[in-house]
């Protein structure tokens, strides 16, 4: 997986954003025949002063004349410019119609709340008993459709993967949604695109596209409850989470826990990221659970200042939970 | 004797003493004449004349240099938010204070610098380009200023006391909303609009006014300087697109104090209200601040081209037609709000379209190079370097005008990289070229051509350096109003450019203040038309007398100074002993009525600071709307109450 | 070098004032109307625009403004401008004692109308805190409001000064047109704000 393609317009990795490159280059090449167009001439008239003796100006006393040739040249001008903007519009315009027409076969449901600063993802599902609630990352089966409905519970947020489509705003009290077929496999980053807030810049998200079977898998383990802590260390962290702060706004399905202000935490430990912007690692755990404030300023998530003993146990649970 | 036989005989009494009115004319010329036109025209002198001036050129002057004030302090903040942005994952700044940069960047730069610039320099350069004494409603123009000076003192004087906004400079509802942003800021915000907005309409009544009834006799619409075109499309533009944004302002305001539902969508308001009233006003905004700086290149152009501008109706109908189809855009920047794509796709060909009238006036200035003799002094490199980079910034207007590209493209750094080169291509090259031009006509002084040619090309090349890297930026990935951005997207490397190629841009601005500086104590001493013009403002002296021209001149060519023939026609009778200017007609500038113009007065200073405390109270109490109102009305009508009651023999207002 | 001037013309015998389009002041109210109506026709594009959200309109079963209070300040603003017209002709015909006894008239209109908009806030039937409906029903009646007060009070103003003698002169009757101008503008902008405010609700 390179780099380059991780958050990239160019990731070329779905059905809608496949267009883009095409309209890209077709956009390009026009403009850039314009420029080059407007500079050459630039040139020329620069280059021209050197023939002084065809100049209309005040010193020749024909600074009321133009050449003729101008006249064609404002004409031919306009033509060509309104003739590329009409072929550039239509472009615009098929290859619009065209990922309309991608979107209309969905076959998968997923609802995602934008939140100050974090994404909220369901997946839908007819039966109750199979919808999946987690929180920043999103897995994906290739080549299925998938309809993501965007809400929000606060401000506008955008919903932006470059490698997989463009982007839709989460606007609170609206519901807007936005279609994605991804083609290939592999990791993919996005990032909130509309401000805010304080932690704009720190609300990404990850998607994950597997293949089928993997998805189904991943599904199901998703639907499994939050295993039963087994160590000391975990059940004292088990004790912690479910009584005390932490389940005023965070779930754990199979525990009390059970308010959804927050992010899920059912299967916390195997997301790919921690607080919509670090890598998912043990210290970074330590790190957010001891001090959100410090690490993203101005966070929903309070820092509740842990006794240590406390917070190896907290951590020790949420490791558990895979 | 019934009242009306007084007043008859009163009317007979006054039109003898009329009689013996000393009136400029072919006895009353040359300096004796100048001498008694600078005693009526000047203004008191002491800091309670400074203030209390209705003269255009000091308010024009004192207008350019606030606003670059205001360009340095926003150009300030860009560069404390590059530092911030040189390396991936920096806690240089924190990410309450970047928020507060970004949105005070952009506040100061859209509303603070680039709007008033452009008015300072028209009510500056506009009377004496159109061959008369004084604008329009001098009063009004100095108001105008003071209002703008106390909506950016408002704005930055809470930023440096830490409660200044940070909900970007656009705003966006429900999180400038009262859920969503506690305390003060954007109320702050909301207000500052609130003193520009009025600001800049008072100046567009001021301005249009002035171009459509004070030109001098003989200057018909069709012969009229192409930028004084430019500032009459942009004035009606003012009036329709500034009303919007006061609007939405003021809307925000009450949600924010006294609970009204206008975007709170629990109650059925919206939030996409505030995006529409916002953009009605934004788009048009931009054309604003682009229009003026299309009539500078027209300016230089023919000016270091030796011959006007190519298809000068041209140039005209585009001006009015761009200033049109402005106000149908402005829902490209909504493509990704959810709404009707049908409906998108409108917004995307009227946002094409408008590349048109734009793309014409280009071929008309390559065309009026082509067809002269381009001489390359600083100003005409200006205006090069906005050929060159200004195209590039509508190429990719015309990239995001499409729906599919802009909702990958939209509020990432592309649109960033965009409206820059827009901007500083497109308003400030033509900008600095016109200030390095007027310099002469302002001062009395020409500024530095060898300082004014290095500035130039390390403000081109540096500007290349800060903001193309922008657009790769944007294409990897990273979105707008992020105070960081993690490392191993490949964004190191074009946020480290710009943020170099930025403080190659500062450097550069400083030394064109360097130069201007230096050059208004030691810079050449100018004539008359040093640029050998063809336009009015270089047929009086440099700098003007209070009075602009002698005599009042008259014009039969669009080039009066190149068709003179040695001579200025002028007409005569106006009086020298009080303040008199001539009114002539819409469209054939024939000589109308004479207008006596306002003696110097503090009242627009007073009613300034009366709708100051207005405004400002009422961030904090609605009942200021009511008690603040009373001084504001007393202000008002101390304005307009005349200083004496008796009649004069001609009208004078004091 | 600045040109030697060469006189074409003199024009110490033009007037100093103009009634209609040749007095810059009318151009500068034009200014002022083309502004404030644009600052309503955007507030009722916001009306409409809120209005499209809801099945009804006002909603939830909420009542209609009282017409009576409407109704009644449309009636007193229409016929004010009968006493309008006649300032505006004696202005014309520089009938300053005319000016001088309607201008109190007119004045106290002004008064009535400002009373009779009191008692229209009072039977709006709804708070501007109660949703979006009720906060642009108050908002459109508040500019309104607040446009109708500075022209009475410019008019109180201006009465003032006609009642000394520059009311004798030719730009105090310009300025004493061009107010009932603008007092024609004020009513002209009731009409549809009043359609919004009484009759679309009940459409």
């Amino acid at each position: 997986m390179s780099i380059q393609h991780y958050q990239s317009i160019f990731g070329n990795a779905a059905t809608e954003v496949r267009q883009f490159n095409t309209l890209f280059v077709i956009f390009l090449v026009v403009c850039a025949v314009m420029y080059v167009a407007v500079i050459a001439f630039l040139i020329a008239g620069i280059a021209r002063r050197r023939r002084a003796a065809e100049a209309n100006t005040v010193e020749e006393g024909r600074h009321h004349e133009s050449d003729p040739a101008m006249r064609t040249g404002l004409i031919a001008w306009g033509a060509v410019v309104g003739t590329g903007l009409v072929a550039l519009a239509i472009a615009s315009f098929v290859a619009d119609r065209s990922m309309a027409n991608a979107a209309a076969h969905e076959k998968l449901s997923i609802t995602v709340t934008g939140n100050q600063w974090w994404w909220d993802v369901q997946y839908n599902a007819a039966d109750n008993s199979k919808m999946v609630r987690t929180a920043n990352e999103l897995h994906l089966p290739v080549g299925v459709p998938v309809r993501i409905m965007l809400k929000s519970n606060d401000v506008i947020h955008s919903f932006w993967v470059p490698s997989l489509a463009g982007k839709q705003d989460l606007i609170p009290g609206r519901d807007t949604d936005i279609t994605i077929t991804p083609q290939k496999v592999g990791i993919y980053r996005g990032q909130c695109a509309e401000y805010c807030g304080a932690e704009h810049a720190k609300m990404a998200l990850v998607v994950d596209v597997d293949s089928y079977p993997d998805f189904i898998k991943w599904w199901q383990h998703q639907l499994q409850t939050a295993p039963k802590p087994t160590t000391p260390l975990a059940l004292a962290g088990y004790n912690y989470v479910t009584s005390r702060n932490c389940s005023a706004c965070h779930a754990i399905a199979g525990t009390p826990a059970s308010a959804t202000v927050g992010p899920d935490l059912t299967h916390l430990a195997s997301r790919r990221t921690l607080a919509a912007s670090m890598p998912m690692s043990e210290g970074n755990l330590y790190g957010w659970v001891a001090d959100p404030q410090s690490i993203k300023p101005g966070t929903k998530m309070p820092t509740i200042g842990l006794e240590p003993n406390e917070l190896h146990a907290v951590v020790a649970y949420l490791e558990t939970l895979k | 004797m019934t009242e009306l036989e007084r007043v008859r005989a009163e009317d007979q009494r006054l039109a003898k003493e009329r009689q013996r009115i000393a009136r400029d004319g072919p006895k009353l010329t040359g300096a004796k004449l100048e001498a008694r036109l600078e005693r009526t025209w000047r203004r008191p002198p002491g800091i309670l004349g400074w203030l209390a001036t209705v003269d255009h050129k000091e308010i024009g002057r004192r207008y350019i240099i606030t606003a670059l004030l205001f360009l340095a302090l926003g150009g300030m903040l860009s560069l404390a938010m590059r530092l911030q942005l040189a390396q991936p994952d920096s806690n240089l700044i924190s990410p309450q204070r970047y928020n507060e940069l970004f949105t005070m960047h952009g506040s100061t730069m859209m509303f603070l610098f680039a709007v008033p610039v452009m008015e300072g320099v028209a009510v500056f350069i506009i009377p004496l380009m159109l061959g008369t004494r004084s604008t329009a409603f001098p009063r009004l123009n100095a108001f105008s200023y003071y209002m703008y000076l106390f909506g950016g003192l408002l704005l930055w004087v809470a930023f440096l006391l830490n409660i200044g906004p940070d909900i970007g400079w656009f705003a966006y509802t429900p999180l400038s909303g009262p859920q969503f942003s506690p305390g003060k800021r954007a109320d702050i915000w909301a207000q500052m609009i609130t003193f520009t907005e009025v600001s800049a309409l008072a100046a567009a009544v001021v301005l249009i006014c002035t171009i459509l009834k004070a030109r001098a006799p003989g200057m018909t619409l069709a012969r009229m300087p192409l930028f004084a075109w430019a500032m009459l499309v942009v004035a009606v533009m003012i009036v329709f697109s500034m009303p919007s944004i006061a609007l939405c302002s003021g809307m925000l305001i009450s949600d924010r104090l006294v609970g009204t539902q206008f975007y709170n969508h629990y109650e059925h308001g919206d939030a996409l209200l505030w995006q529409h009233l916002f953009w009605f006003f934004g788009h048009p905004e931009v054309y604003i601040i682009f229009l003026p700086a299309t009539g500078f290149v027209s300016v230089i152009t023919e000016t270091f081209c030796r011959r006007p501008i190519f298809a000068y109706p041209v140039v005209v109908l585009a001006l009015i037609s761009t200033g049109i189809l402005a106000f149908g855009l402005w829902v490209h920047h909504m493509f990704a709000t959810g709404l009707p794509r049908v409906g998108y796709s409108f917004y995307t060909s009227a946002s094409m379209t408008v590349a048109i009238p734009t793309g014409l006036q280009i071929f008309c200035w390559l065309a009026t190079m082509w067809d002269g003799r381009p001489r390359f002094q600083v100003p005409m490199l200006y205006v090069v370097g906005f050929i060159v980079t200004f195209v590039i910034g509508g190429l990719s207007g015309v990239i995001i005008a499409s729906v599919p590209l802009d909702l990958q493209l939209h509020d990432t750094y592309f649109i960033v990289a965009h409206f820059h080169y827009v901007l500083i291509g497109g308003a400030v090259f033509p900008l600095l070229g016109i200030l390095t031009y007027w310099f002469p006509k302002i001062t009395g002084r020409m500024m530095s051509e060898t300082l004014g040619k290095i500035g130039f090309w390390m403000l081109f090349l540096g500007f290349q350096l800060a903001f193309f890297p922008m657009h790769f930026a944007g294409l990897l990935g990273m979105p707008r109003r992020v105070y960081t951005y993690p490392a191993g997207l490949g964004l190191e490397l074009p946020n480290l450019l710009s943020t170099i190629g930025a403080f190659v841009v500062a450097t550069a601005v400083g030394l064109f203040v360097v130069n201007g500086l230096y050059s208004l104590y030691r810079g050449a001493i100018a004539p008359p038309n040093p640029w050998e013009a063809s336009t009015l403002e270089w047929a009086t002296t440099s700098p003007p007398p209070p009075y602009n021209f002698a005599h009042v001149p008259v014009v039969d060519s669009k080039t009066p100074l190149w068709d003179a023939e040695g001579e200025l026609p002028v007409v005569t009778g106006l009086r020298v002993d009080e303040k008199e200017t001539l009114l002539t007609t819409v469209v054939a500038a024939s000589p109308d009525l004479r207008e006596p113009v306002p003696a110097a007065s503090l009242w627009p200073l007073i009613l300034s600071i009366a709708v100051a405390v207005f405004f400002i109270s009422s961030i904090f109490s609605p009942w200021a709307v009511l008690f603040g109102s009373i001084p504001c009305a007393i202000a008002a009508a101390a304005w307009f109450w005349p200083k004496e009651l008796n009649r004069n023999p001609e009208p004078v207002i004091t | 070098m600045i040109l030697e001037p060469r006189f074409t013309g003199d024009v110490a015998d033009l007037p100093t004032h103009k009634f209609g389009p040749g007095s810059l002041t009318w151009w500068g109210i034009i200014g002022f109307m083309v502004i404030e109506g644009t600052f309503f026709a955007l507030a009722f594009a916001a009306y409409f625009f809120l209005m499209g959200h809801e099945q009804g309109w006002p909603p939830e079963a909420r009542q209609a403004p009282n017409l009576l209070w409407g109704t009644l300040f449309l009636i007193v603003i229409l016929l004010s401008e009968i006493p309008n017209t006649m300032i505006k002709k004696a202005a014309h015909e520089r009938d300053v004692p005319a000016i001088r006894a309607l201008m109190p008239v007119i004045i106290g209109i002004g008064g009535v109308l400002l009373i009779i908009r009191g008692f229209e806030f009072n039977n709006l039937n709804c708070r501007w805190t109660d949703d979006a409906y009720s906060s642009i029903v108050w908002a459109i009646l508040f500019l309104h409001t607040t446009h109708i007060l500075t022209d009475w009070g410019d008019t109180v103003v201006l009465w003032f000064l006609m009642m000394t003698d520059v009311g004798w002169e030719g730009r105090r009757l310009v300025d004493t047109d061009e107010n009932c101008m603008y007092w024609r503008y004020v009513w002209l902008l009731w009409i549809p704000v009043y359609l919004l405010v009484y009759w679309v609700p009940r459409l």
